[in-house]
């Protein structure tokens, strides 16, 4: 076996445990709903009326979204433990936290061994795009992880990752080939790796707002006293704290875009002998630099904090797969590095 | 009197909403919904075939999207409008930020708040007994001082405080980054005027003088003065090419394009020069990049009496990867008739089962030349400028290929045949006539197309660019807080330290600040108590303004 066949079998194998850390994830999620049933009935022995109590809870913490920024802070300050319900972490979630960073191991080694099959960095073609920018995304929520608690976040980030590792081994495998003179620079390291690395940042922020918005429906609907369908909800952070914690990933995906924007600029101009030419993935950059911008913003419009700032935050991210998925594979332009 | 204020304040009652911050992000939002169109459809800047390519498959649609200036989405009057919209609500909305800001710069921070117990990392710390109120405050003052705070001491109800502030950086930050993004938006609307961007095809051999008739198309911007062109000349050598040969999966892939130039200043010695893909040339004020190559086939035209009447390399557009590449040669003069011929240029020719002719490899390998001829009127003479890459065969006969029955002149390099109707006959030169006979490698000439540019603002907007950034970085990270401590003497004769802050922004590490401090704090006070004259001489400079906190370092 050459070291080309090792690095696409490790990425097989990398896809197989994701696919079985997605589903201790899975369990996860389904023993937090089950734990919450539990601190349900409990409350209702010994206080008789349930549910109102976990009502009035959950909107005492629902209250902090529109109020001061004295209350945000306070609330952003217990991260993690601003959840309706306790929770103590179940095995399967660490079976799925384990797996991950296995996972991620041989995602890692079939990324470097491509890199060495090809001679060079292993993001030059959709391929390798899509397989370092998924290692990327994995790694940023590992980082992260280290400071926050967002293993809750893992059947997404699995999800997300086998998702787009396996279009692109069906889809956008090519065999390695050299760099075509027009990525030959060094700026191919810096503008794709730097690109790479805030999609990483943008899809995490994309998994906070989308819990948000969960969360944010969940404790209406309680504020109503009306009944709630995903009930391991109750086990992750307030929808105020998953707000905060969206905003502080996404404006860091949003510096990096910014970077990789003035990047690209400065490679546009070497290659093409112009910084800026609205080019169809010079446009699209642009427009999700935009849509972060707006959503930075809408955080500090009234009436825009909470659920509306989140939806730009879906929709940015939504931008930058189109970006990656669509723009490169089926529109025209001079970024034509797809391989395909 | 009456219906003028009213004006006026109508006036006033629209500035204000479009300086709101609800404008500005529908502004934005509007601006990234606008630039979409421009993505589905190809624009006249970017890909002008590719809008003549739009006309011709939608010719009912094309106009009236070009009505609606869909094919020039990024210079047109909506898009346009957009974005000077929302720079003008950007520009009214920073220019009374950037007064409050320097308001603030200068004031001293706010009173202590009688109940700290509200406010964000309340803590308490007992100090060590004997410790005296004032002596406490004074050193809690110059800790929050040398941390990089804004301080002011406070004596309010029994109870003596220090308030502190800093990260102004933050708002100045952001007060920067949005500057600069008007600074871009001027340098690249009028600064972008003086440039130019200019287009030459050279054939190996050739050279060219930096003046404004030898380029190919030529595009000045609006305040541009072509007096300004510096004359210095440009010949291509060579142009040497590399294709992948040993892998196979990529093979007849392009490794390497260099041209191989000589670049003569005036009235100073030649010097050698290199123009690669990603590596342009900078010289005589402007920047030279490569941007494309093919083949130029040289052919040579005689008339039936033995004249040369047409002899040139002519470049070939390239039409796939394998550099089958397309042609024309129009020779108005010399001959019985006007003859235009239509040229495919195959460097490595294979023959497909359909009997059609490609190229199999870019490299010249087989090379050959296919002609078809045309009679008639080249059109050149109504003085309207025509394509050099393209014949037009409306006024024209067919000679030889398609429906005419009379194959079409196929040519190896160094061969000569006749045209038809004894018009002449029609060489493809070998450019390389003393090599081995099987060595093609050289046969044909080939050309480079270079951009040629000038834009005097590119240090300015990567300056700006750089400001930018840097304006984000510390628009968004550094925290803009306040912090008191206050000193609230106990029942029991003891001293309660009590510490607090107040978050001015996002600032997630604030508790873990305050929390900080207070350690600090705590760790500085002597365990046994200061003479209280100390605690005088530091109330005693309380009421000067103290140094603005943006020249000190950051904490975090
Ligand atoms: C071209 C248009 C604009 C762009 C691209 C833009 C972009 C941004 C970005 C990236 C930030 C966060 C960076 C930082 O805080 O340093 C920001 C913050 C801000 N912008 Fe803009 N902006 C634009 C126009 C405006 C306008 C027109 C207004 C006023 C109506 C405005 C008011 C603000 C305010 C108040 C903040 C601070 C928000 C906060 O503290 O969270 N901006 N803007």
């Amino acid at each position: 076996m050459n070291l080309n066949d090792l690095s696409i079998m490790s990425l097989y194998s990398a896809m197989a445990v994701y696919a079985l850390a997605f589903i201790a994830f899975a369990i996860d999620l389904a023993k937090r709903s089950a734990a919450v049933d539990a601190a349900a009935v409990q409350t209702a022995d010994t206080h008789g009326q349930g549910a109102a109590s976990v009502a009035a809870s959950a909107s005492s913490s629902a209250g902090g979204s529109g109020a001061s920024t004295l209350t945000m802070n306070r609330l952003s300050a217990r991260i993690n433990n601003d959840a309706t319900t306790p929770y103590s972490h179940s095995a399967s979630l660490r079976v799925g936290m384990s797996l991950t960073v296995l996972a991620w191991a041989l995602h890692l080694f079939a990324t470097v061994t491509r890199g060495i099959v090809a001679d060079r960095v292993p993001w030059a073609n959709m391929y390798e795009f899509a397989m370092t920018g998924t290692l990327l995304i994995v790694a940023v929520y590992l980082v992260v992880l280290i400071r926050v608690d967002l293993r809750f976040l893992g059947t997404f980030v699995t999800g997300l990752v086998l998702v787009l590792l396996g279009v692109a081994a069906v889809s956008f495998y090519v065999e390695v080939a050299p760099l075509p003179p027009a990525l030959q620079s060094a700026w191919l390291v810096i503008h794709v790796f730097v690109a790479s690395l805030g999609t990483g940042f943008f899809a995490l922020g994309f998994a906070l707002s989308f819990v948000q918005l969960l969360q944010f429906r969940r404790e209406s609907l309680l504020a109503d006293t009306r009944p709630v369908r995903l009930r391991f909800l109750a086990t992750l952070p307030s929808a105020a704290t998953l707000e905060n914690l969206a905003y502080r990933v996404n404006i860091i995906g949003f510096i990096l875009w910014t970077f990789t924007l003035m990047a690209g600029s400065v490679w546009a101009e070497q290659a093409w002998g112009r910084y800026w030419g609205w080019d169809t993935k010079e446009v699209w950059t642009f427009i999700i630099w935009v849509i972060y911008a707006g959503y930075i913003h809408a955080r500090a419009t009234r009436g825009w904090r909470g659920s509306r700032s989140a939806w730009l935050s879906l929709i940015g991210f939504a931008a930058v797969l189109f970006n990656f998925g669509i723009v490169n594979v089926f529109f025209k332009g001079l970024h034509a590095y797809s391989g395909l | 009197m009456q219906p003028k204020l009213g004006v006026v304040g109508w006036l006033r009652f629209l500035w204000r909403q479009l300086t709101s911050m609800r404008t500005a992000l529908f502004l934005l939002l509007l601006l990234a919904i606008a630039a979409v169109p421009g993505s589905l459809v190809p624009q006249r800047s970017s890909d002008p075939n590719g809008v003549t390519q739009y006309f011709a498959d939608n010719p009912d649609l094309a106009p009236v999207l070009d009505n609606i200036q869909a094919f020039d989405v990024y210079s047109s009057a909506w898009f346009s409008a957009i974005y000077l919209l929302l720079f003008v609500s950007l520009i009214g909305c920073v220019i009374p930020r950037t007064k409050h800001h320097f308001i603030a710069l200068r004031a001293t921070p706010p009173a202590t708040p009688a109940r700290l117990a509200r406010l964000a990392g309340f803590t308490t710390r007992t100090a060590p007994a004997g410790t005296d109120a004032g002596a406490a405050i004074a050193s809690a003052r110059t800790l929050l001082k040398s941390s990089g705070y804004r301080v002011a001491l406070y004596d309010k109800a029994g109870s003596v405080s220090v308030s502190a502030e800093r990260g102004y950086l933050r708002e100045t930050g952001n007060l920067v980054f949005h500057f600069a993004l008007v600074g871009i938006l001027v340098v690249v609307g009028f600064g972008g005027g003086y440039g130019f961007a200019g287009q030459r095809v050279l054939v190996e051999g050739q050279t060219f003088v930096n003046t404004l008739l030898a380029y190919d198309s030529f595009n000045p911007g609006r305040f541009f003065d072509d007096s300004t062109l510096d004359p210095y000349t440009l010949t291509l050598d060579d142009f040497a090419v590399q294709y992948e040969a040993e892998n196979l999966n990529a093979i007849g892939q392009p490794v390497d394009f260099t041209a191989g130039v000589t670049v003569t200043p005036r009235g100073e010695d030649p010097e050698p020069g290199e123009v690669k893909v990603n590596g342009p040339l900078r010289t005589g004020g402007t920047d030279i990049f490569l941007l494309g190559n093919g083949y130029a086939p040289s052919i040579t035209v005689t008339s039936p009496d033995g004249s040369d009447v047409f002899s040139d390399s002519v470049p070939f557009l390239p039409q796939d990867a394998n550099l089958t590449s397309l042609g024309v040669v129009k020779v108005p003069d010399g001959l019985a008739e006007q003859v235009g011929m239509i040229g495919f240029f195959y460097p490595t020719q294979e023959t497909a089962t359909s009997g059609a002719f490609f190229s199999s490899y870019p490299d010249l390998i087989y090379p050959m030349l296919t002609l078809n001829v045309y009679t008639g009127d080249l059109g050149l003479d109504e003085g309207v400028p025509t394509s050099v890459y393209s014949l037009n065969i409306d006024d024209m006969t067919q000679l030889t290929g398609g429906k005419t029955g009379v194959e079409t002149i196929e040519l190896r390099p160094g061969q000569t045949l006749d045209l038809p109707n004894d018009l002449g006959t029609v060489t493809f030169n070998n450019a390389d006539p003393t090599a081995a006979a099987d060595d093609l490698s050289n046969s044909v000439p080939r050309f480079a197309s270079f951009d040629i540019h000038h834009d005097p603002t590119q240090l300015w907007v990567l300056s700006f660019a750089v400001l930018i950034l840097a304006g984000l970085l510390t628009g968004l990270f550094v925290p803009r807080r306040r912090v008191w401590v206050k000193a609230v003497p106990q029942s029991d004769g003891t001293l309660s330290l009590e510490y607090a802050g107040l978050a001015r922004g996002e600032d997630p590490a604030l508790e873990a600040a305050v929390a900080a401090v207070a350690d600090r704090h705590l760790a500085s006070l002597p365990s046994t108590p200061l003479p209280k004259s100390g605690a005088a001489a530091a109330g005693a400079d309380a009421v000067k303004p103290a140094v603005p906190a943006v020249s000190t370092p950051e904490q975090t």
